[in-house]
């Protein structure tokens, strides 16, 4: 039975720790760490985990703290943001290609600057490069389904890779809204154990982890990295049906939101996508065929799925809130783009960074560019491909 | 749907009083949103929280512009932070002030609908012995808005304080006592 | 389970391990790295007093030590790094000429 609850984000996700009671949680006590440290804090005062809680300098060793205790076989935890996400980018690499799956979860903010320290996807997108698997969240309640399937995830011997379960700075990790949690001994189950078969101080066979690899190695490490990424697509999916199967929950690489017979769509992710749907409502109530993909799993990046669901679209605007500096567009516009080159029929496909450092997307900004794919599906002029939202113009 | 906005001083729990509202009408069967808009970091600042209180679970995520109700912990604000922008004239702004309606209207640049103020500091002093303006405000937000049923607010309400309070059982009274009294005391403009 | 002896450079890359992690201890006496040295020291056997204060100083442990004493250098694995000659107060190891 769910459990009728309100929460915020941070604490959704510090409530999903606590119920699987990691071996060790290492974190950074200082702004820019999250409450969730601080709430499970006061679960490991309490008596309600027993998991080591160790407190580092900084997060480029609460992640190494983590990586070691992985190495010797521990399920390890730790949760950040921005600049500490930043911190961590050297380590973050080193987990992966260790193959070593830690579970980070972050707070998505800006990057300075100017110094800010509400909510984009500066931090994250980042380093959506470093090997780690990436879940994002529309809400707290995803948010929370999203840790509870994270470590098996991640865990899976065809993966082995870390996984960050992201959710929106302030706008989910501060918001507190309704929330259907699962009972501890639902989420032990569904989580299992984490039995890795070597680890370092294994009495038949030690193990020793990162090793110097020189390029008649390098270059087959990689491939193998590679291929863990692209195994990691149907461990999400079956993981996600195994989710749906005990919770009642359905997820996927993305949610198609309605999307059948739609012509103009936009490709969104986080709480900006709910508040995108509310102008996809309005606008289909008024008979327009407007629809949205919102995407949950960013890496590994669900590239033909996506396009698939794109293809029968007149027009497209994929909304990146990071700016990439590229010139060219946002991340989510390359990858996106990219899936669908290939396509025998393709939409006009524009690029828009919005919601920088916190700038307020609205449901009307939402209708604004519906209204701009209107224009370009009748005229089949995309005008300008890379724009920006929201910001003020002289 | 109701959106409510709150107006505070950081430091002075505006955040933890939309906390608090969001509780109530949690309790009260609602789906809601609580969240705060964080400027710079600093006591006495001023900020701003949000409440969203539905019967659907609602998953618009911006900021609210166009609130039906508005509260404001601290009267110093409406001098300087345009408190009653985009407030539905259908709706209401909620006051913490000694002062009446009538006396306050003229400083709220013209807004046409209902003003309220409740003497958020009097009612605590007199039912707790110091001044914690969010119980008063809370109770006065819930008379006004009427997002929540007076009676089951001051039921669930009672639970939640004996649930928070076991260890000072003492302090349950004067809080329910507080909320009763400041839903019967809101003062209602014309 | 992958021995470190089947790991060579002619491997395709499904046969790598995991993360290149190596499932054995002391594997290093599959890598003569004393190929590599390029100064040698020589231990007089004359001079030492078995003081033992080498053999903990060497970062390659290769100043054996059995029964109290040490014995002759593993020239497998030592990389010439001098230190023993350093912390050998009574001078019974100094660098091989012909090197």
């Amino acid at each position: 039975m769910s459990i009728r609850e309100r929460l915020s984000g941070n604490e959704a996700i510090a409530t999903a720790m606590r119920q699987i009671n990691p071996d060790v949680f290492a974190m950074f006590p200082i702004t820019p760490s999250t409450e969730i440290p601080q709430y499970f804090a006061q679960y490991v005062a309490d008596g309600k985990v027993d998991t080591e809680f160790i407190c580092v300098e900084s997060e480029h060793s609460s992640l190494s703290a983590c990586l070691g205790a992985e190495a010797a076989g521990c399920r390890a935890v730790t949760a950040t943001s921005s600049a500490g996400l930043s911190f961590m980018n050297e380590v973050l690499y080193v987990a992966a290609s260790s193959r070593l799956p830690v579970v980070l979860a972050v707070s998505c903010r800006a990057l300075t600057g100017p110094i800010n320290i509400n909510h984009d996807y500066s931090d994250s997108m980042a380093e959506r490069d470093s090997g780690f698997i990436q879940l994002y969240a529309e809400n707290n309640q995803e948010v929370y389904d999203n840790y509870l399937m994270a470590h098996r995830i991640a865990e899976h011997p065809d993966v082995r890779l870390p996984l960050m379960v992201c959710e929106d700075g302030f706008i989910t990790s501060h918001a507190i809204e309704n929330i259907e949690l699962e009972e501890d001994a639902a989420v032990k189950a569904f989580v299992g154990e984490y039995r890795p078969e070597n680890y370092l101080l294994k009495k038949e066979n030690p193990l020793a982890v990162g090793p110097y690899g020189v390029s008649g190695y390098y270059m087959e490490a990689r491939v193998a990295q590679a291929h863990a990424m692209m195994n990691a697509k149907k461990v999400i999916l079956d993981v996600a049906a195994d989710f749906e199967k005990t919770f009642g929950r359905s997820y996927g690489f993305f949610e198609s939101y309605r999307m059948e017979d739609a012509e103009l769509a936009m490709v969104i992710m986080g709480s900006s996508a709910g508040t995108a749907k509310a102008a996809v409502d309005e606008l289909r109530a008024e008979g327009v065929k407007a629809g949205l993909v919102k995407i949950r799993v960013f890496r590994p990046f669900p590239g033909e799925e996506l396009a698939q669901v794109l293809s029968g679209c007149k027009a497209v605007a994929v909304m990146d809130k990071s700016e990439g500096f590229s010139a060219n567009g946002g991340p989510l516009y390359a990858e996106t783009a990219g899936a669908c080159f290939n396509l025998e029929q393709r939409p006009k496909m524009v690029d828009i960074v919005f919601g920088l450092g916190g700038r307020d997307f609205t449901v009307e900004a939402a209708r604004s560019v519906y209204g701009r794919l209107e224009q370009i599906a009748r005229t089949g002029e995309t005008g300008p491909l890379y724009t920006h939202m929201g910001q003020r113009e002289a | 749907m109701i959106e409510i906005r709150w107006h505070g001083r950081g430091g002075q729990g505006a955040k933890t009083a939309s906390q608090l509202l969001a509780d109530a009408a949690f309790m009260a069967g609602k789906y809601v949103q609580s969240f705060p808009e964080y400027g710079p970091e600093r006591s006495g600042a001023p900020i701003t929280a949000y409440n969203r209180i539905s019967e659907e679970r609602c998953s618009v995520h911006s900021n609210i512009y166009d609130p039906d109700y508005v509260a404001v912990v601290d009267e110093t604000l409406l001098e300087s932070v345009d408190v009653t922008g985009g407030l539905k004239t259908s709706g209401a702004i909620i006051i913490n002030s000694a002062k009446s309606p009538d006396e306050l209207k003229p400083h709220l640049r013209g807004y046409a609908g209902r003003v309220c103020t409740i003497d958020a500091r009097e009612i605590s002093q007199r039912n707790l012995g110091a001044y914690f303006p969010n119980t008063p405000m809370l109770a006065a937000v819930v008379a006004v808005s009427g997002c929540v049923d007076r009676e089951q607010f001051l039921k669930d309400m009672e639970e939640s304080y004996r649930h928070k309070f076991a260890k000072k059982p003492q302090v349950v009274e004067g809080n329910l006592k507080c909320l009763r009294e400041a839903m019967d005391e809101v003062r209602y403009g014309a | 389970m992958k021995k470190a002896a089947e790991i060579n450079e002619q491997i395709p890359w499904q046969e790598v391990t995991v993360g290149c992690e190596i499932y054995e201890p002391g594997t290093s006496r599959l890598t003569k790295t004393g190929e590599w040295r390029s100064r040698t020291p020589e231990w007089i056997r004359e001079k030492c007093k078995q003081c033992l204060l080498c053999a903990p100083f060497c970062p390659d442990a290769s100043i054996p030590v059995e029964d109290g004493k040490r014995g002759e250098f593993d020239y497998d694995h030592c990389k010439g790094c001098g230190i023993c000659i350093k912390a050998c107060p009574f001078n019974a190891i100094t660098w091989r000429e012909d090197a």
